[in-house]
């Protein structure tokens, strides 16, 4: 069939110069993606909507934001008060911070749920892990902005953090801070950097993206659809079980996104703060050097890796081995698909210590992160120390465990 | 200029100049780092603004507690009476490093009491363990309590800033450089001679 049969002379023109509707064809009309898509998979499309709406609502508060020690606090408060609709810009962006982690954990779950990460899509969970890592730094750059108490101490323990390492830790935390202590020096580069890595992080979506095309998607039976039947209503050598990305999964994530919003606007309007949980308490106190707050904890996504930090003790006069865990706890994620040597790949057909231990590790990471909200008592950081070895297991005993058992066999085709 | 065929080509040459090039180039680029992450150190201005600074201490009395800012950081002037002091001796199988062998300190400090003068105890204000401030409590000042409990993570620090065992911060508070220009007027930030 001559494609260009039935295009307008505009659309002529346009793709004599740039290969808009080879792009759409390939990226969504004809491209084929599983038919058997389920709950789990809204969330990619959610987050991408978030990153959008954050860079929206982060360019207009930077409209009115200044990132000066004298007047950050107060220009909050000017955009809360006398910015026409400035409360709910803020808030969209605070409420969409917490959110955009909330989907991007149930993203992850579900490519733990399903396999997503084993071959061939290991470069695809890679760039998806430095999104993650990217997203941690522009929260981590983005909670300093308020200058607030728990903005300026969370900072602080933060960055210390990089003191403990030997021998370079001083001089990188103070290149870091840009200063001895944390200060309008510090503010003001976290600020540019605040601004920057968003943009990184479109771009690593991009290629997240890019190499998700490349293999296709996974689907919750863990078996690939181009491997399989071939020829669908569309197309004779297309996978039979795939269908056109659009109009059909637009329309599925239009609606996810619809109701998504739901939810996330009954947050912005009735409960921004959350609890204190979004938004901490102290952070509507302006930023005292001086003055530690009672009790110090990261916003709530970051507090599994806190409470790994805070269980790891200090021994031979270094507490260097808390921050080593923290940073192991990361990067153990980057070898899930080298570690994972189960013959199924999705939870649906592997045997019952792949499941059990995916129960455990999602257990240890949600009583982590309450326990990395809470002052520590020794029980807690008993607590503390025994789910870090749960969590750390998931991934270490894996080539072990993941052989174990009988696997179920996957089907040829995939199920509903 | 005539072009040279395949045979004339000489391959060990060609990467040779490929190589050195490639190199000099990445050198350079290595050199463009320089000044970018040089900008990023502590500003002239960062630097003039942690300077020395004088403390005049003639109020200093037992218990009592002055904090000036150093650096951005809390400075603390504590004021220890005798009996005090003579606690802390007693204090040493409950403490992590009663001897001060970790360098947290000027040699002139590495003493029982981290003092130059006994009675006037001389602390950088921020726990060893991730920074926060540790709260003074003098009624505890000679007890197993600890003077300085730091309500972050639960650290405690005896009267001369000695780490307990058995709590988060690895290490005993900071004391920081300091001299005394006469009796009453002492300077935060400079090292000179024991007094």
């Amino acid at each position: 069939m001559n494609k260009t049969q039935n295009k307008s002379k505009i659309m002529q023109w346009i793709d004599a110069r740039f290969p808009a509707s080879k792009v759409f064809r390939e990226h969504l009309s004809e491209y084929y993606a599983p038919k058997n898509f389920n709950f789990w998979y809204y969330f990619g499309s959610i987050a991408l909507v978030l990153l959008v709406l954050q860079i929206i609502t982060g360019v207009l508060l930077a409209m009115n934001y200044k990132p000066d020690a004298e007047s950050a606090f107060a220009s909050i408060e000017y955009i809360m008060r006398d910015v026409w609709g400035g409360w709910f810009i803020r808030y969209m962006h605070s409420t969409g911070a917490s959110f955009f982690f909330i989907v991007v954990y149930l993203h992850m779950f579900r490519g733990l749920l399903y396999g997503s990460y084993r071959s061939p899509r290991e470069l695809l969970w890679i760039f998806g892990m430095v999104i993650y890592v990217a997203m941690m730094m522009t929260a981590f750059f983005g909670y300093l902005l308020p200058w607030g108490q728990m903005s300026y101490w969370g900072a602080q323990v933060i960055v210390n953090l990089f003191d403990t390492i030997p021998l370079i830790g001083p001089a990188l935390s103070e290149w870091i801070r840009g200063d001895y202590v944390i200060s309008d020096i510090t503010l003001n580069r976290f600020y540019a950097l605040h601004y920057l890595v968003p943009f990184l992080l479109a771009g690593l979506v991009f290629l997240h993206i890019v190499s998700l095309h490349k293999v296709g998607s996974n689907n919750p039976d863990g078996i690939e659809i181009k491997k399989g039947k071939k020829g669908n209503k569309w197309d004779p050598r297309a996978p039979a079980d795939g269908i056109p990305f659009h109009p059909y999964y637009t329309v599925k994530d239009t609606f996810g996104i619809a109701v998504f919003l739901l939810v996330f606007f009954a947050v912005v309007f009735f409960a921004p703060e959350m609890g204190g949980y979004f938004i901490e308490q102290p952070n509507f106190e302006p930023a005292n050097p001086l003055k530690t707050p009672e009790h110090i904890a990261p916003v709530w996504y970051f507090t599994p890796y806190y409470a790994i930090l805070r269980a790891v003790p200090s021994f031979a006069g270094t507490q260097v081995w808390g921050v080593l865990a923290m940073f192991a706890s990361l990067a153990v994620f980057f070898f899930l698909p080298w570690l994972d040597r189960s013959p199924a790949r999705s939870m649906r057909y592997k045997a019952w210590p792949c499941r059990a231990a995916l129960g455990l590790f999602t257990l240890s990471f949600l009583v982590l992160g309450y326990l990395g909200t809470l002052p520590p008592t020794p029980g807690r950081t008993f607590a503390a120390q025994f789910f870090t070895l749960v969590y750390f297991a998931y991934f270490l005993l894996m080539p072990y465990y993941s052989k174990q058992g009988r696997v179920k066999t996957p089907p040829d085709r995939v199920t509903g | 200029m005539k072009k040279p065929s395949d045979s004339q080509v000489d391959g060990k040459r060609r990467r040779l100049l490929t190589a050195a090039t490639t190199g000099m180039g990445l050198a350079g680029t290595a050199g463009m780092l320089v000044p970018f992450a040089g900008s990023m150190t502590p500003s002239a201005r960062a630097r003039a603004a942690g300077a020395p600074v004088e403390v005049d201490i003639s109020g200093i009395a037992p218990g009592k507690q002055i904090t000036v800012e150093w650096r951005g950081k809390p400075v603390w002037i504590i004021g220890r009476s005798e009996d005090s002091l003579a606690a802390l001796d007693s204090l040493d199988r409950l403490l992590a490093d009663p001897a001060s062998k970790a360098g947290q300190q000027p040699d002139y400090a590495r003493n029982p009491h981290r003092s130059i003068r006994r009675d006037v105890l001389v602390l950088v204000g921020i726990c060893t363990h991730l920074g926060c401030s540790p709260k003074f409590r003098p009624e505890f000042a000679d007890a197993k309590e600890g003077a300085f409990l730091c309500a972050c993570h639960g650290s405690r620090f005896d009267l001369a800033g000695r780490v307990y065992r058995n709590v988060p911060a690895p290490t005993n508070l900071v004391v920081p450089p300091h001299r005394y220009l006469s009796e009453n007027v002492l300077v935060i930030g400079e090292d000179g001679e024991a007094a």
